[in-house]
């Protein structure tokens, strides 16, 4: 067990943790934060995605010690006086999401693009978002929902 | 906006159930009606669907619930309709066996085609009543009153009037209704009160907004996975690496230097726990077993269809046979021939599925779960809890998305076992793998169709077999231990069940056979490969083959396939779709495969059309193909879409877009594999899904209104064509007829070569 503090949402948090734990077990059941999901932990859906220092990140793979002094933002960050942010604003007005458990990857990802990329071609938004996963199969509507919130 | 109930709130209240909204200013009821409490939770009571706020909104109750099609959204709206309420009234509480009847779930798209009905009949019951009891109240004759927005009135008088809230607020509609003896799907309610008509439907047919997805996107609901209990505990289960084998030793030593871990073993059933989740997570992969030497049970799934047409038969069925199908066959000039294959197909639910089993004082328990079934669920957790069933309340929490008998009922034994053994409330999770690798699965099949051609060009008779593992290893229902890995796994005996379908259409061919055949499970118990529902299940494998045949067929009669279609489909509502969406895809005639490419790349299109218990769907898929690599893409898809009355327009177009990409992924990408031990496709890259790189271009949908038509289901329609329509378009644009699913680039490759 180590002592590790994580800066989240711009608060710090010290945590007795293993190293080598990854960063979604340390969000969800440590800080109790819910909007990470844990979808595979490999790496291969984005369900856990948080931004560290702004880059779509997958904490179900990133060690709790690998985050010495970088900004974590989490979902419940994004939100603005505690207003929706423009792209979960853009994915309530489109009705995204179907079951919705993997929507924290899709929102999170979206507004890392969007910050980088404010007017993003159809193609690029698809480039971005490759590799997230959505069984349901809300990939329409998502597109819908990224243009509007890069319109608003 | 409509209230917000708090399900923790609710459970608190621990079977009696009080929704309590206090009036401004408290005013004095004008009225007392109804009972006080609410009457027990059985099906022949009113109350158990509906009841009425202080401030005259109503509550309905509904034994489904939805998964994110917005179909509780839809029964809202149904009983607003027949309540006379705006929908911003009406509240839905869904899936809790502590506050609504079992009304099976989500289940074979029938949240609203059974669920609202039945709803919609206790509402108009109660709307019924409330005009009863307010004539008591005003003195004013039943015939001379009128609701409006909540508010009963005299139609001659407007001063004499009152609320819904002033008659029966916070009380009980002390009413029976005629319940049809069904628990499940099929159950109906009905009173005195007569639905209203089409003509007056002013809230059915709009589309008013999901009330799940601001907190969904904004993350502050909760899923199952969310759920904590006090004192629970954490729970990863071990699979074996040999399906069947079950554990010989554990090495307890292996995982002694994790805090609080604990090894719960039963006959084959292995798992560990731990007071933190990721200690259990390790301990998982650190545990050393020793396996049973088992014989590898399966042939690789590169030899399945060899397999199963090698296979005894155990069961078979079909429909009616029309006509002398063999002397047609006998007397053709030319008969038409050919054999489908379809692979075994996993959930991969969104993320693996958690069940939360919370121990109560007194011998109860609460299951959370975000199974399509919880009132059945809840019975499958009581039986591996070994407590009555109506000491467990099941209550669902929305999950990583369910399409039928995914692993959500799995995980509730599975947890209900361990909470059972350790004595503790538990919280399990399963890892990727044991839930892409160990979920229930969609069955494979071959299908065999034929066609006889008389000298000119008609058909004279089709016939049409499958033969194919079954679609019911396990029931859906999850009530049982047979139909759970926990009760097999723990050596219960089995209960299989073995059925297979036939296609849904209306061919008017003049001779018909359609049949089917089961073959043995390859492992009987605890296997990774058992039969289950899958959304639509076998609609896709059987209308892939049979609808990919009737292209087959046009082309053999020198016929386009729409024009074939329109000459032999009898019923109207499936001439209306075909038609519908031809027309919207500028669907180009043609007798043969077009071909049509420029530099690596190949165009097509593509129909194919189903019925699915009332609905009717035609699909159009219009696709690329890349000739050098053989990768194909649904460019653009256009749906007609016919399920009788429409309830929500927008609803339903979403659902048919989410049905459209579903049904994409898994006719390009998904193929359940195995070796001779186990299952291989455990993950995301071995088991891949549609990527956001490969999602349509443009969607077209055409929604087919039938107001005096009973509303069918769309949750599954779509599936149904779907592959057959791609399949279809990709013969089109290279001239290659593929047969076998999914359409990869490896089958496409070899399709050129
Ligand atoms: S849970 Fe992290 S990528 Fe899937
Ligand atoms: S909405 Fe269910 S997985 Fe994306």
């Amino acid at each position: 067990m180590a002592k590790i503090t994580l800066n989240v949402d711009g608060k710090a948090h010290g945590i007795d943790a293993d190293a080598d734990m990854p960063l979604l077990y340390a969000l969800r059941d440590d800080l109790g934060l819910r909007n990470p999901k844990f979808g595979c932990g490999l790496a291969q859906c984005g369900a856990c995605t948080v931004l560290v220092d702004g880059v779509p990140t997958r904490s179900c793979v990133t060690p709790v010690d690998s985050l010495d002094g970088r900004k974590i933002t989490t979902l419940a960050g994004i939100q603005k006086d505690g207003k929706p942010h423009k792209v979960q604003q853009a994915f309530i007005d489109e009705q995204v999401p179907q079951c919705g458990y993997c929507l924290n990857g899709w929102v999170m990802t979206s507004v890392a693009l969007l910050e980088e990329t404010p007017k993003p071609t159809d193609k690029q938004i698809r480039e971005a978002l490759t590799g997230l996963k959505c069984r349901c199969g809300t990939h329409i509507s998502m597109l819908r929902a990224i243009k509007r919130a890069a319109q608003a | 906006m409509n209230m917000q109930i708090n399900r923790r709130s609710l459970i608190a209240g621990a079977g009696a159930l009080t929704v309590s909204v206090v009036l401004p200013g408290g005013k004095a009821r004008a009225a007392v009606f109804g009972a006080d409490k609410r009457p027990p939770l059985i099906p022949e009571n009113l109350s158990s669907y509906i009841s009425i706020r202080a401030d005259g909104g109503a509550v309905c109750y509904w034994g489904k619930m939805d998964m994110g099609q917005g179909t509780d959204l839809g029964c809202a709206q149904m009983v607003a309709e027949e309540l006379d309420l705006p929908i911003e009234r009406v509240d839905i509480l869904a899936g809790d066996t502590g506050t609504s009847v079992n009304q099976g779930g989500a289940s074979g798209s029938t949240g609203i085609q059974l669920g609202g009905v039945a709803l919609a009949s206790a509402a108009a019951e109660a709307r019924w009543q409330l005009v009863q009891m307010a004539s008591k109240h005003l003195g004013v004759p039943a015939d001379q009153l009128t609701v409006a927005n909540g508010v009963v009135m005299s139609k001659t008088d407007g001063a004499k009037k009152v609320t819904y809230g002033e008659l029966i607020g916070e009380r009980f509609f002390d009413t029976q209704l005629e319940w049809n003896k069904q628990i499940g799907n099929a159950l109906f309610v009905k009173g005195t009160g007569v639905r209203k008509s089409v003509a007056d439907y002013k809230v059915i047919g709009t589309s008013p907004l999901r009330r799940d997805v601001p907190p969904k996107v904004t993350g502050t609901g909760d899923f199952v996975v969310d759920i904590k209990v006090p004192g629970m505990i954490h729970a990863r289960v071990i699979r074996p690496p040999v399906a069947g084998a079950s554990p010989v030793s554990v090495d307890e030593a292996s995982v002694k230097n994790i805090p609080g871990v604990q090894i719960v073993r039963e006959q084959a059933f292995l798992a560990v726990t731990a007071p933190r989740e990721y200690d259990a997570v390790k301990a998982a992969r650190q545990l050393k077993v020793t396996w049973s030497d088992v014989k590898p049970p399966f042939p690789g799934h590169t030899k399945i269809y060899d397999h199963i047409r090698a296979a005894p038969v155990i069961a078979k069925g079909g429909d009616k046979v029309v006509g002398d199908v063999d002397e047609a066959f006998k007397n053709a000039a030319k008969v038409v021939e050919a054999s489908y294959e379809w692979p075994f197909q996993s959930h991969a639910s969104m993320g693996p599925a958690c069940a939360v089993i919370e121990l109560k004082p007194g011998g109860e328990a609460v299951l959370y779960s975000g199974s399509q079934k919880p009132h059945f669920t809840a019975e499958g957790a009581a039986a591996m809890l070994g407590l009555p069933k109506d000491k467990v309340r099941g209550i669902w929490v929305p999950g990583p998305g369910c399409y039928g008998r995914n692993d959500a009922g799995d995980a509730a034994a599975d947890a209900a076992l361990i909470a059972k053994i350790t004595g503790k409330s538990v919280r399990l999770i399963y890892s990727r793998a044991d839930s892409t690798g160990w979920d229930p699965k969609g069955p494979a099949s071959t299908h065999k169709a034929r066609a006889a051609i008389d000298k000119d060009g008609n058909v004279t008779a089709w016939d049409f077999s499958s033969k194919g593992f079954s679609r019911l290893d396990v029931n859906s229902n999850e009530s049982q231990p047979h139909d759970n890995l926990a009760g097999h796994m723990t050596g219960v005996a089995l209960k299989p069940t073995h059925i297979f379908n036939t296609p849904e259409e209306s061919y008017g061919f003049s001779a018909k056979r359609k049949t089917w055949e089961t073959v043995p499970p390859l492992l009987d118990r605890a296997s990774p490969l058992r039969g289950a529902h899958l959304r639509d299940p076998l609609g896709p494998q059987i209308h892939f083959a049979s609808e990919s045949f009737m292209d087959e067929v046009a082309f053999a009669t020198n016929t386009d396939p729409v024009a074939f279609r329109m000459k032999h489909l009898k019923e109207p509502r499936d001439l209306a779709v075909v038609k519908a969406a031809a027309e919207k895809a500028g669907w180009q005639p043609r007798t043969a495969a077009r071909k049509q490419a420029s530099g690596d790349i190949a165009r097509g299109q593509g129909i194919a059309y189903a019925q699915r218990n009332g609905t009717r769907v035609a699909v159009v898929a219009d696709v690329e193909v890349n000739l050098k690599t053989g990768k194909v893409w649904g460019r653009k898809i256009t749906v007609a879409h016919d399920c009788g009355v429409i309830i929500n327009p927008k609803q339903l177009t979403m659902t048919i877009e989410g049905n459209i990409c579903q049904s994409l992924s898994r006719c390009l990408h998904e193929e359940v594999k195995f070796n001779e031990k186990a299952v291989t496709s455990v993950d995301w890259e071995t088991y891949p899904i549609l990527d956001m790189s490969e999602a349509p271009e443009s969607i077209e949908i055409v929604l087919i209104n039938m107001p005096n038509i009973v509303p069918s289901g769309a949750g599954e329609g779509t599936m149904r064509p779907f592959a057959a329509a791609v399949g279809n378009a990709i013969y089109d644009a290279t001239g290659v007829r593929l047969r076998q699913a999914p359409f990869t680039p490896e089958r496409l490759k070899a399709g050129f070569a």
